[in-house]
């Protein structure tokens, strides 16, 4: 988890990814800002993210997403 | 059959009657029987095509369903398997699903890629090696690319398992069908629309009249406005050379009204009639005309067509494996900013190109679509610049700007939209250049524009029509306008309802040689 949320900070260092569950929803990531996570989950847990995934629900808050990493880790 | 035609007011009239006389439980198959018979009018051989379309995304999503299934069924009883044999196993299955929907995807975009590009490749091979291959040309079925790309997006949610396929073949080919939505979209997803499409219906007298009334401003906004500013434009891209400087704004402007009512109507017309059977259908529009960027533009523009294009070809694009190792390859030796921004930007300019060429096989297209890829791009590369002239200038972040950068999207986007309405790229450019060269502001006062094709009066028409548009579009900005229309008392909601039926009917375009018939976006 703590190295997803330092993804997360790099791109956007102002939000509080602790509380926000409406990352998406509230257009705080843009689709440039999802393709840059998903290649640095790649990178760094080694997991491929489906296009099938990138569902606002997945990325609303660092907790879905990270609930997606671990998903994808248990496949 | 169009929709500006009295034999579909006539068809519609049948359809709504049976449809609510008719036990509950067939509704369903009289709308695909209506649809078929819609589709026909247009050309009998078109449902050649649509059959083959019909035939393979029901057939692909069903053996890809049964994959599925099958694979559920056996790690189910096979539970003691090891998480590298399911692994193995689930990749097994994948490429069965896959090997479907890649013969599914093939056929049918190769029939597309042959009708509709065939002879644009052919001029081009010729343009270029100077050979002389005969350019064969095929009859386009009406609104193929529509009714193909949804059946599309189901057959590639099916192999997602975001829903199962929909067994029945009946039911599929209604989904493909749908008269309302099939020459002009919007370009529907199968979980949405089929929650309604096969549901049984009474009668609603408040939906029926919710419908009804979407359908009629749709006939205004196309007859009164866009069909009555339909020579103004034709006058002008004609002889374009005619035309420089003021007359070319007037293009911008002129178009920019005349696609938005027609292609606006339409889909009014589409999601009313829909409403009228108790059918929802995605709405394709969000106020496209308020946006303060152009990649704003095209998130409430045809926004079926843009979730399209992000969800099966950008973002699958972009995260593909070539990508991701791409990215990965460019942040190691071109540092991490580059490598950020490669997948997307090469994702993005696919998907521009694909948008492109996905309107029509010409090249006014192609650089259309690159036009926006690149405004697009840029803006995006802009954003911190943007961010620190909010922070440093107050006026910035007033009404008074954000009425500014409505205006300047309207007129950029209009400038990349006339595209469509010169004859060629070189041609657009040209008479573009000659707003600054030759703005000729006098041929504004000295009755020229009066000579367009249309008198005094129609420019009144449509100044009335539009300043209509516009109010009706900012309160559609407080909530759905027929609620608050709903509210008010009976008189003053009867005078609405046939002051609008009888604008349609006295101020909207009919006529001799009027062409009406064809939507603008019904050709692509």
């Amino acid at each position: 988890m703590e190295k997803l949320l330092e993804i997360l900070q790099e791109l956007h260092p102002d939000v509080d990814y602790d509380s926000c569950e409406s990352l998406i929803n509230d257009k705080i990531l843009d689709s440039f800002d999802i393709i840059t996570i998903i290649t640095q989950i790649n990178t760094e847990f080694d997991v491929a993210v489906p296009a099938s995934e990138i569902i606002p629900e997945n990325f609303n808050s660092a907790k879905a997403l990270w609930a997606l990493v671990e998903r994808l880790l248990d496949d | 059959m169009s929709f500006v035609s009295f034999t579909f007011l006539a068809f519609l009239a049948a359809v709504f009657l049976l449809y609510y006389l008719i036990p509950k439980r067939f509704q369903w198959m009289l709308l695909l029987a209506a649809s078929l018979v819609f589709y026909a009018f247009a050309g009998p051989t078109y449902l050649i095509y649509m059959a083959v379309t019909i035939l393979s995304t029901w057939g692909a999503a069903y053996a890809m369903d049964r994959v599925w299934t099958r694979q559920d069924e056996y790690l189910k009883d096979n539970k003691e398997l090891s998480r590298e044999d399911k692994k193995a196993y689930k990749a097994a299955q994948k490429k069965k699903a896959r090997l479907f929907l890649a013969l599914c995807l093939i056929l049918n975009l190769g029939i597309l890629a042959v009708i509709k590009y065939t002879g644009f490749v052919l001029q081009n091979i010729n343009n270029i090696f100077g050979t002389q291959i005969r350019i064969l040309r095929f009859a386009l079925p009406l609104g193929i690319s529509f009714y193909m790309f949804q059946s599309l997006g189901y057959v590639i949610d099916v192999y997602r398992r975001k829903y199962p396929a929909e067994k029945n073949l009946a039911k599929c080919a209604l989904f493909t069908s749908f008269f309302p939505q099939l020459i002009q979209g919007p370009i529907s997803r199968f979980d949405y629309l089929s929650r309604t499409l096969y549901g049984q219906h009474d009668f609603d007298g408040r939906q029926f009249a919710f419908g009804f009334w979407r359908v009629l401003w749709g006939f205004f906004k196309k007859l009164v406005i866009a069909d009555r500013l339909a020579p103004v434009v034709v006058t002008l891209t004609g002889k374009a050379e005619n035309y420089p400087g003021v007359f070319v704004l007037g293009t911008i402007l002129f178009y920019g009204l005349q696609i938005y009512g027609d292609f606006t109507g339409g889909i009014d017309i589409t999601i009313g009639v829909a409403q009228m059977l108790g059918i929802k259908v995605t709405e394709n529009f969000d106020r496209p005309f308020f946006s303060k960027n152009i990649a704003e533009y095209w998130r409430r523009w045809h926004i079926t067509m843009g979730t399209w294009f992000k969800d099966y070809i950008f973002y699958p694009l972009s995260v593909s494996q070539g990508m991701i190792k791409l990215s990965k390859w460019s942040r190691e030796k071109l540092g991490p900013q580059i490598g950020k921004r490669l997948p997307v930007y090469i994702s993005t300019i696919l998907v521009w190109l694909a948008t492109g060429i996905w309107h029509g096989a010409a090249w006014h297209f192609i650089v259309w679509g690159l036009l926006n890829c690149v405004v697009i791009l840029i803006s995006q590369e802009l954003a911190p610049l943007y961010r620190r002239f909010h922070e440093r200038f107050a006026f910035s972040n007033t009404r008074a700007w954000d009425v500014f950068q409505v205006f300047r999207t309207f007129w950029l986007m209009g400038m990349i939209r006339v595209l469509d309405v010169y004859k060629d790229v070189p041609t657009t450019f040209k008479m573009l250049g000659t707003i600054f060269t030759t703005p000729n502001w006098g041929k504004l006062f000295d009755g020229s524009f009066l000579k367009l094709g249309i008198s005094g009066a129609d420019y009144l028409v449509v100044l009335f029509g539009t300043l209509v548009m516009f109010f009706v579009s900012l309160a559609k900005g407080k909530g759905d306008v027929r609620e608050m229309l709903a509210e008010k008392p009976a008189v003053p909601r009867y005078i609405c309802i046939w002051l609008l039926l009888a604008a349609v009917l006295v101020f909207g375009a009919y006529g001799i040689g009027y062409d009406a018939a064809q939507f603008i976006y019904n050709q692509f």
